[in-house]
């Protein structure tokens, strides 16, 4: 079996002040995993992961990276292997343009020149912020400022990519942009970690589900099996897609979770295929 | 019954002068919006959404400037030329990121803070206070710090502190962005509650179209400043080809319907379930 690229042990978070964020999570992530993670406000979702790239040192417990253990890394040393998207992109943005803010990363870890202009090239593309380019982060509206945020860890190629709430307050527009760079990462090779409150996301582009409550992880799974799980889901106040909650309701076997829906697509091809026969 | 026009647009256009050369934000907008409706505005960012839900309280014109054409008359008072302390009193606001409104130490003193602004006397705010807080659900937590609170309990809380203020028109901008599925639910409710059971006027930016079919009575789409639907949610989601075209989301389950329809499975007629419950009667004999 191969190594996780991120093992955490034993992991307990108190606060200055003796707030328990976390309580005893113990996660093993495999090399291009695409997880989400998902739990009411509070649950200590963005706690967990702010400990995958040492913004956050364990009260007790270990996290690993690739078989290592991440206690001696700075932050600055960890920034190549996890890149962490803000669900807030003004706690990340600091350069005066957007390109300065692209190549910034990259430059940092020393990729040479040639392949910083190749990267950003990629970058302003996927993203297209061509127009941006030398408009300041703070100037351009709060959904794209956010892009940005994403673009400028992309730039810097890490192979986790941590991106908290990525689709909070987007529109549909830019919300695909988010399912289509998770779907390149995909592609590329990454793992991708997504704590996220958008449903939709969570059942259509992510591999497997943790959901968090009161400071544990209380399930682990694939997104089905947690979409199927009423008793789970209402436990801690979580609502599957509509379309989800449609099959299950239409379903004729109560225990058949394949026919359970996780999205329109996949909901109207089984009942092309059922038509068919 | 006589319905009363509460908000009346006519040829509504507005730019922000700082964007020079660009696009009028809104442009010839007309709309009435009767007393007791729950309107949703719906449309992608840029389209308008925000710049309209300014108008409704004279923030635009009278503290962003720009080149404003047309009128807008709420509760008979044109927005234009009164000063927006006094429109305070008509329409409360609350915005997408309730932490960005708090500023007080205790939850009691944030819902005060407008009351304060409008020269409301000391006993008349006690009175009030733990009124407010109590329609949203947030009574015993006066002495709290709104730090403390969940992202739900904020946006509720920056809805008390709006409805403190006693006004007949609540504007919401995206209320619901940043909180869970919980969060949102509370803030879906305490907002249909207020509508229902007091007939305050509602009018709600929101992307979450699924719950707008199941809340609002109104549904105003706009595309690059312009109204380009308004009607009932079931008018209005029927539209499914202008909504991809305008590349907005509908309900699943209308997605679905149109979907279906489109493979020859089924035929609505044009009429799409829009609603959780309306699409399980629609489709039990279909797919049950």
């Amino acid at each position: 079996m191969a190594t996780p690229i991120l093992k955490v042990e034993n992991l307990q978070h108190v606060y200055p002040g003796g707030v328990v964020a976390l309580r005893d999570v113990n996660l093993e992530i495999k090399p291009a995993e695409i997880v989400g993670i998902i739990g009411q406000n509070g649950s200590g979702k963005t706690t967990l992961v702010k400990h995958f790239n040492n913004l956050l040192k364990p009260t007790s417990g270990k996290i690993y990276f690739n078989g290592d253990d991440t206690a001696p890394l700075t932050v600055q040393q960890m920034s190549k292997n996890v890149g962490y998207v803000y669900q807030n992109p003004n706690q990340q943005l600091f350069a005066r343009t957007v390109q300065a803010e692209l190549e910034f990363g990259p430059r940092n870890l020393g990729v040479s020149e040639e392949e910083i202009k190749e990267r950003c090239e990629n970058a302003v593309e996927f993203f297209g912020l061509q127009e941006l380019r030398e408009k300041h982060p703070y100037r351009i509206g709060f959904p794209l400022r956010k892009l940005v945020g994403m673009a400028s860890i992309y730039t810097m190629k890490p192979a986790v990519f941590i991106l908290d709430e990525p689709t909070t307050g987007q529109d549909n527009v830019t919300t695909q942009t988010v399912y289509r760079l998770i779907r390149r990462l995909r592609e590329e090779g990454a793992t991708v970690i997504c704590v996220a409150h958008d449903m939709i996301l969570l059942a259509e582009v992510v591999d497997r589900l943790i959901v968090m409550r009161d400071s544990l992880v209380i399930a682990d799974g694939l997104p089905r099996d947690i979409f199927s799980d009423h008793k789970l889901l209402s436990s801690t106040h979580l609502i599957p897609p509509q379309i989800t909650e449609l099959s299950q309701r239409m379903r004729k076997n109560e225990a058949d979770s394949s026919q359970i829906y996780l999205s329109v697509d996949e909901y109207l091809s089984a009942v092309k295929k059922s038509r068919a026969k | 019954m006589d319905r009363k026009p509460i908000i009346e647009i006519k040829d509504l256009t507005f730019s922000y002068t700082t964007k020079t050369a660009s696009e009028p934000a809104i442009r010839d907008i007309n709309l009435t919006i009767y007393e007791g409706e729950y309107v949703a505005l719906v449309g992608l960012n840029g389209s308008g959404k925000t710049t309209l839900q300014l108008c409704l309280n004279g923030v635009i014109p009278n503290m962003t400037g720009g080149d404003y054409i047309g009128t807008v008359m709420v509760e008979g008072k044109d927005t234009y030329d009164t000063p927006v302390r006094e429109m305070a009193k008509t329409v409360g606001m609350v915005f997408d990121n309730p932490a960005f409104q708090m500023s007080q130490m205790f939850v009691a003193e944030e819902v005060a803070l407008g009351m304060e602004s409008l020269g409301v006397s000391h006993d008349e705010m006690h009175e009030r206070v733990p009124k407010a807080l109590q329609l949203v659900g947030l009574e015993g937590l006066e002495d709290r710090s709104p730090f403390e609170l969940s992202g739900g309990q904020q946006q509720r809380l920056a809805i008390a502190s709006a409805l403190a203020m006693e006004p007949k028109i609540l504007v919401m901008d995206e209320p619901t962005s940043n909180v869970d599925p919980i969060g949102k639910e509370e803030i879906f409710s305490v907002a249909e509650k207020l509508n229902r059971e007091r007939n305050m006027t509602v009018v709600m930016a929101e992307h979450e179209v699924e719950v707008i079919a199941a809340y609002a009575n109104r549904v105003v789409v706009m595309d690059k400043g312009r109204i380009v639907f308004n009607g009932t949610p079931q008018e209005v989601f029927s539209h499914v080809e202008d909504f991809h075209r305008m590349k907005l989301r509908l309900p699943q389950v209308t997605e679905f319907a149109y979907q279906l329809e489109k493979e020859g499975v089924a035929n609505f007629h044009g009429v799409y379930p829009i609603t959780l419950g309306e699409a399980e009667t629609a489709f039990k004999d279909l797919l049950g």
